[in-house]
Parts: structure tokens; C-alpha cells; sequence
């Protein structure tokens, strides 16, 4: 995974030759054990202030991103690097990844950085036009992008591919499908699994964007404590000008204060970059929660059917023996106002047998998806598991090595700073 | 030969030449006492000595903020142009500290101990016979010599004639030395104003820091609990928090132990030194204004010019003591920085170390983790 700036752009246009030799990446003999991330390197290299019309013709401004892709082409015995290049806002990716949600529900997709600044301390600017906010977001997609090409199942999804490749981007309107995972049901047996993980998912989502706010305020806190350090800078430089034998040793140390004060910067920037990690994760959660929502969704559906098979095989019965079980309107209507004939019940009993039958096999094939459903996402579950323990045990240990960096840079400052106080 | 008890030596900052020290005092043992009128605290004043004018050499006795106050007032009327160190303020108003409360105590006591040990220090004022009662007399005996002296009437009447002179006392006969002084004075006393501000400012920014820093710590450990593969991680970086917290406590504990109370006297002393150049002034003034007078009234010289000569003595006494004692000032005031900043310095150095061995062992921890890992996942 490389960073950088490239020159030298290719041409972001693709004629069908190209077409057919990027399709040879899918069609080829050998399997697609590998990801896309190690056949080809993406990077999301600049971000861009651009102003258009909208879809409802209105003058806004936005930023867009550079996505480069560059890979191997082997062809008459010789390879050659390709690379390609194109440029995409924001809400691009959101819908690439709205598409991933909805065609891929049984997988955790990864999350897209934050669409507005969020857990910002007071530094910082929470404006999405700001440089600083958005170099991270660029960094945050390119992670994204990275993240489904090393997925071992999204990297195959062909609108992935050309949302790196291509101009034209199919736009998906996932809306509809979208707001079914976001509607509210009860569930009678949910898999026992799921539940946990939804608990999993909100205790993590909640501890995360608590640490983040608290980190937040200290990092406010800590950038109060150096910079007012910087204060001595001036009025020990102003009170030399007074002294003799001290002003020497007060000069010097002013200028340690300085160096000390200025150092808070890159420092917390830093830090910025740690708090991504954990965000990341934070966004996760909620991708845990949608396949837990889709299960449930699902188990929801199938419980309705069998149900509603019930439900008709009762009737069934009811009609065929004469006996009313359950109350219902029909019934207490024929018993009022006489009952139905027999070739009117003879043909209920057909319709219902039909849809008995039908319902039969549709509670089967829901049974076999919801089962495969559950064998699969759980697979991707674990791979996820794995995933987050590593990266952020990772995060930690960065955390670690930045605090370890800090306390050695005001150990330099102040020793120097003691040297010039003690020669006072 | 003088007896030095080795168990007072450690308490004090030597000033002058420690060797020859004979007078060694500690306040201390603050005591609330309540009666009808009014609720006020006694200190305890415990001095030892080998001085032959000492009757004994041991005295113990209780005394309040009035007679530290008194005791300032006479030492500043003997000595207009001495340097008298300064006494904690009566009252404090920033803040929302309590008249009585541990803290200001505290801050007091340690305040009216340095006040006494400078006072001891200084090579005149430790032999001032007022000096030599506050510490030696009971309580009684005090407020009866207290009654004596000057009374309040001819003391208004120093005053008066004081602010008469002082309205343009001085200035236009004051010897280069004197006006080089003030400068330097005026110039200081803006400075240290402003050290003292920043300092508190840094003692704020870092009390917030250490708020925050108690919360931030356990959050690992809340999360830790949800985890399987990483809580020991980040119970390792919550105690690694928890023990910078600590250390940041220590850190505040420095500032406000030593950075603080220095600056703060400094402040008070940058106010007594420009008073003590008002004052010399002022004297310089009754000469300058007897010498006017004389050069109007020739025929009455004689009678003026035996004035004149004791006003003159007057001058250059003052003159020569204050010249003194500002360079003794100088001196203590510069080793007094060097070594309060240096302490400072020390202070961020031992708790930067402290923080680093902290995540450094955590550090080693995680990555021995890792390399158990990586053995385990090659094995078969």
C-alpha cells in the first residue's frame, strides 16, 4: 500500500480492446485466490476544490478525489505497467459502498470515513472545506478503497471494478433496500450468535465514541499546557534585555520554551491519525450491526411464512372437517347469515391447498437462504473478528510509540532548557 | 563557637555565609483561636540560638499575622532604605480560596517562615532589637512593647510630612546609580507580574489536563471488558494512562510547591523595592528642599547649615546602605531564579521519564506478545 503523488496520468478513457483485456482479470484460468489489492495498487492520491450544478441545478462547491490504479499487463510475452486515473466526489463512494451493503449482506463492509467532522477539539476545524479535514478524508478513502480490494469476496464485484476504472458508474439507488434493514420488527428466534454480536456491536460503538470524545478534550487540554509555555519565550527574552549575568542563561531557555511550545503540533497531528483508526472501527460497528439487521430481517420473513403456512393449513383443516378452531369474521358472518355451499367450500379448500403448497416450498428455499445466509456471514464475521483484533492491537502499540516520541522530545526540550536555567 | 543544630540546617536556603549562621527559626503548628469578637490563627515561632544577646537559646512562642505585621512597620521605620522582605499579603482576593481554609494556611506559614529566616539572614536587620522581642517575648510582654514606641498621632505625622516631600522629592539631585535602579526596578516589577501570570496559567492549563487524563484511563478498561483478544492491551494502555495521570500530579505539585511561591515573593519584593527608592528619594527630598530654602534666607545661614549637615549624613547613610543591600538583593534574587527554574526544568524531566519508562514497558510487553504469537502460528 503506497502513498504518493504520480505524474504523468494516463488517459482515463477506455476503449473496448482495454475493456476486454481489464475482463481477462476475471475470466482467467487461474482462480481469483488472490485480491485485486495484490494484482493491482490503488491510491487516492489528491483531493480537488470543485464547484458545479447539482442535481437540482444549484451552485455548490466540493472536493474531488484522484483515484490512481496501476497494474501489470502481460501480453505477447512482454509486461508492461498500466496505470489509469479518474476523479470522484464523496458521494460517489457512498453509493458504491450503499451498493456493496445491499448486494453483499452478509458481509461487513468496510465503512467510509466520516462525512462531516466529528469528536473535533477545538483546534481543529470542523469545516468540511478544511485542508487538514480534507487530506484525512483522503487518506480515510483510499483505506476504504483498499479495504474491499483486499476483501477476498467484494474485490470480484465488477462495479467495484469500475468504479476504479470507469467513467460511467452505474448509479445504484439503493434507498428502497436500504431502509427495509432500518424498519423495526420483532424477532421470535433470532440466532443466538447475532444477538450477541448486535450487543457486541452497540458496546463498541459506545465505548469507542466515548474514548474519542475524552480523547479529544485531553488532546485540547494538553495543546493548553504547551502553548502557554510559549508565553516565557517573550518575557524572558523581554527581562534579559535587563539583566547582566542572567540574561544569557534567560535568552536561551526562552527559545527551549519556544521549541517546546511548537512541538504540540505535529504531535497532536499525529494523534489525529490514531483517532481515524479507531473511528474506522466505530464505523464498523454500525456495518456489524446491518448484517445482524439483515439476519434478523430475514429470520423475520421466514417466521412470517411459517406462520402464515400455519395459519392456512388451519383453515384448511377447518373448512375440510367443519370445525371452527379459530375464531374469525367469515365464520361468525356464515354462522349469522347462513353457511356457504359446498362447492363454494370445495373451491376454498382447492385455492388454499394451492397456496399451502406453494407456501411449502417457499418456507423450504427461505429455510436453505436463511441457512446459508448465517454459515456465510458468520464466516465473514470471524475473518472481520481477526481483522479488528489485529489492526487494533496495532493502533495501540502506535499509540504507544507516539506517547514514547512525545515524552522524548520534552525530555530534550527541558534539558536544554536546564542547562540555560542552571547557567543563569 | 557556634552550636548548629544539624537538624534545623536542612530547612533553610543559605543566603550569606552559611558557616557562621547562629540563629535558626521555624514557623510552624497553625492553631485556630476563637473568642468573642473575632476567630484568628496563631503560629508557632521556634528559634534557636547561640547568640550572646540571647538570654537563652531556645525560645518558643505563638504568634498572629498582626504582630509579623507590626513587626514589618518597624523594621521599615528603622530602615527606610533597607530592603525589608516581603510579608504574605492579608488577604487574598483572586480566587476562591477561604480566609481559613488548609490551603491558604499552609501557603501562609510557609510564606511568614521565609519572611523571619530572610530577615535573620540580613546582615543588619538581624541584629534590630524589635527583631530580637517578636521573637523572644510571650505574648504579653509583646502588646505591652507594642504600646510603647511612637504613637499614632506623631506616626500620621511622619506620614504627612513624607507625601509633602515625596511630591517632587529627590528626582532632579538623584545620583545616576539611583536612576539606573529605578529603571531597572520599573522594568522588573512589569516582568515578574507577568512570570507570575503565566506560571498560574500553566498550573491551570495542567490541573484541566490531569481532570481530563482521570477519565481517559478508564474508558480502556470499560471497553477491556467487551474484549477477548485485545483486553490485555488495553488494560495495558489504561494503567499506562493512569500512571501519567499520577505523574502530572506530581508535576502540579512542583509548580506550586516552588515556581509559584517564589514568583509570588518576587512580586511582593519588585512593590517594597520601589517603595524603598520612594523613600530614599523622599530623604534626598528634606536635603534638596532645606538647600533651596537656604540659598533664599543668607543671613540665617549658620543656623541652617548644621541642619543641612545632618541631612546630608542622613542622605548618604541611606544612600550607602540601600546601595548594599540592592546588590545583595541582586544576588539572592539571581541564585533565588536559577535555582527555581532549575528545579522547574527538573521537575518536567522527571515526569517526561517517568511517562517514557512507562509506555516503553508496555511497549516490550505487547511485542513479546506478538513474537509468542508468531512462534506458536509456526508451529505444526
Amino acid at each position: 500500500m503506497w502513498c504518493g503523488r504520480r505524474e504523468g496520468r494516463a488517459s482515463s478513457s477506455l476503449c473496448p480492446a482495454w475493456l476486454m483485456l481489464h475482463e481477462s482479470l476475471f475470466s482467467s484460468s487461474e482462480k481469483m485466490e488472490d485480491c485485486l489489492a495484490k494484482k493491482m495498487e490503488i491510491t487516492v492520491s489528491e483531493a480537488e476544490k470543485r464547484t458545479g450544478r447539482n442535481a437540482m441545478n444549484i451552485q455548490e462547491t466540493y472536493t474531488a478525489y484522484l483515484i490512481e490504479t496501476r497494474w501489470v499487463m502481460r501480453a505477447h510475452s512482454q509486461s508492461m505497467w498500466m496505470l489509469d486515473s479518474l476523479w470522484r466526489r464523496y458521494s460517489e463512494f457512498e453509493l458504491l459502498r450503499n451498493y456493496l451493503s445491499v448486494t453483499y449482506p452478509h458481509i461487513v463492509v468496510p465503512p467510509l470515513p466520516e462525512k462531516r467532522a466529528d469528536f473535533v477539539w477545538h483546534k481543529l476545524s470542523a469545516d468540511n472545506m478544511d485542508p487538514d479535514f480534507v487530506e484525512r478524508r483522503r487518506i480515510g478513502l483510499e483505506n476504504f478503497l483498499l479495504r474491499v480490494a483486499s476483501h477476498p469476496v467484494l474485490c470480484q464485484d465488477k462495479i467495484f471494478y469500475s468504479f476504479l476504472t470507469q467513467l460511467f458508474f452505474p448509479f445504484f439507488q439503493a434507498d428502497s433496500r436500504l431502509k427495509a434493514l432500518n424498519a423495526t420488527f420483532r424477532v421470535k428466534n433470532p440466532d443466538k450468535r447475532f444477538t450477541e454480536l448486535k450487543h457486541y456491536s452497540d458496546e463498541l460503538q459506545s465505548v469507542i465514541s466515548h474514548l474519542l470524545r475524552v480523547r479529544a478534550r485531553v488532546a485540547d487540554r494538553l495543546y493548553g499546557v504547551y502553548k502557554v509555555h510559549g508565553n516565557y519565550g517573550r518575557v524572558f527574552s523581554e527581562w534579559s534585555a535587563i539583566e547582566k549575568e542572567m540574561g544569557d542563561g534567560l535568552q536561551s531557555a526562552g527559545h527551549h520554551m519556544d521549541v517546546y511550545a511548537a512541538s504540540i503540533d505535529d504531535i497532536l497531528e499525529e494523534e489525529e491519525h490514531y483517532a481515524d483508526q479507531l473511528k474506522e472501527y466505530l464505523f464498523y460497528a454500525e456495518a456489524l450491526r446491518a448484517v445482524c439487521r439483515k439476519h434478523e430481517l430475514m429470520q423475520y420473513d421466514l417466521e412470517m411464512a411459517a406462520q402464515d403456512l400455519t395459519s392456512k393449513k388451519q383453515q384448511c383443516e377447518e373448512l375440510a372437517t367443519g370445525t371452527v378452531r379459530t375464531f374469525s369474521l367469515k365464520g361468525m358472518t356464515s354462522k349469522l347469515f347462513g353457511q356457504e355451499t359446498p362447492e363454494q367450500r370445495e373451491a376454498k379448500i382447492k385455492v388454499l391447498e394451492e397456496q399451502i403448497q406453494e407456501g411449502e416450498e417457499q418456507l423450504k428455499s427461505k429455510n436453505l437462504e436463511g441457512r446459508d445466509f448465517v454459515k456465510s456471514a458468520w464466516a465473514d464475521i470471524e475473518r472481520f473478528k481477526e481483522q479488528k483484533n489485529h489492526d487494533l492491537k496495532e493502533a495501540l502499540i502506535s499509540y504507544a510509540v507516539m506517547q514514547i516520541s512525545m515524552c522524548k522530545k520534552g525530555i530534550q526540550v527541558w534539558t536544554n532548557a536546564k542547562e540555560c536555567f542552571s547557567k543563569m | 563557637m557556634p552550636i548548629s543544630p544539624s537538624s534545623m540546617i536542612n530547612q533553610y536556603k543559605f543566603e550569606d555565609e552559611p558557616e557562621l549562621r547562629d540563629l535558626f527559626i521555624t514557623v510552624d503548628d497553625p492553631e485556630s483561636h476563637i473568642t468573642a469578637i473575632e476567630t484568628f490563627i496563631t503560629y508557632r515561632v521556634v528559634t534557636k540560638t547561640s547568640r550572646g544577646e540571647f538570654d537563652s537559646s531556645e525560645y518558643e512562642v505563638r504568634r498572629r499575622y498582626q504582630d509579623f505585621l507590626w513587626l514589618k512597620n518597624k523594621l521599615e521605620a528603622a530602615h527606610p532604605t533597607l530592603i525589608i522582605p516581603p510579608l504574605p499579603e492579608k488577604f487574598i482576593m483572586k480566587g476562591m480560596v477561604e480566609r481559613f481554609s488548609d490551603e491558604f494556611i499552609e501557603t501562609r506559614r510557609k510564606a511568614l517562615h521565609k519572611f523571619l529566616n530572610r530577615i535573620a539572614d540580613h546582615p543588619t536587620l538581624t541584629f534590630n532589637e524589635d527583631f530580637k522581642i517578636f521573637l523572644t517575648a510571650q505574648a504579653w510582654e509583646l502588646s505591652s512593647h507594642k504600646k510603647q514606641g511612637p504613637g499614632l498621632l506623631s506616626r500620621m505625622g511622619q506620614t504627612v510630612r513624607a507625601v509633602a516631600s515625596s511630591v517632587r522629592g529627590g528626582v532632579k539631585n538623584r545620583p545616576e546609580t539611583f536612576t539606573e535602579m529605578n529603571d531597572y526596578m520599573e522594568t522588573f516589577s512589569q516582568k515578574i507580574n507577568v512570570l507570575d501570570k503565566i506560571a498560574h496559567r500553566i498550573y491551570k492549563e495542567e490541573r484541566e489536563y490531569f481532570n481530563e487524563m482521570k477519565e481517559y484511563g478508564p474508558i480502556h478498561t470499560l471497553w477491556s471488558a467487551s474484549e477477548e483478544d485485545i483486553a490485555d492491551s488495553l488494560k495495558g494502555v489504561a494503567s499506562c494512562i493512569d500512571k501519567c495521570c499520577k505523574a502530572t500530579e506530581k508535576r502540579m505539585a512542583g509548580l506550586s510547591e516552588n515556581l509559584l511561591p517564589i514568583l509570588h515573593e518576587y512580586v511582593l519584593y519588585s512593590e517594597i523595592l520601589m517603595g524603598v527608592l520612594k523613600r530614599r528619594d523622599q530623604i534626598q527630598g528634606e536635603l534638596d528642599s532645606k538647600v533651596d530654602a537656604l540659598a533664599n534666607k543668607k543671613p540665617e545661614k549658620d543656623l541652617f547649615s548644621e541642619e543641612i549637615g545632618k541631612l546630608e549624613d542622613k542622605v548618604e547613610c541611606a544612600n550607602n546602605a540601600l546601595k548594599a543591600d540592592w546588590d545583595r538583593w541582586k544576588q539572592n534574587m539571581q541564585c533565588d531564579m536559577r535555582s527555581t527554574f532549575t528545579n522547574v526544568a527538573e521537575n518536567n524531566l522527571r515526569y517526561y521519564e517517568e511517562c517514557l519508562a512507562t509506555w516503553e514497558s508496555f511497549l516490550a510487553s505487547q511485542t513479546v506478545d506478538l513474537h509468542v504469537e508468531e512462534d506458536s502460528e509456526d508451529k505444526p
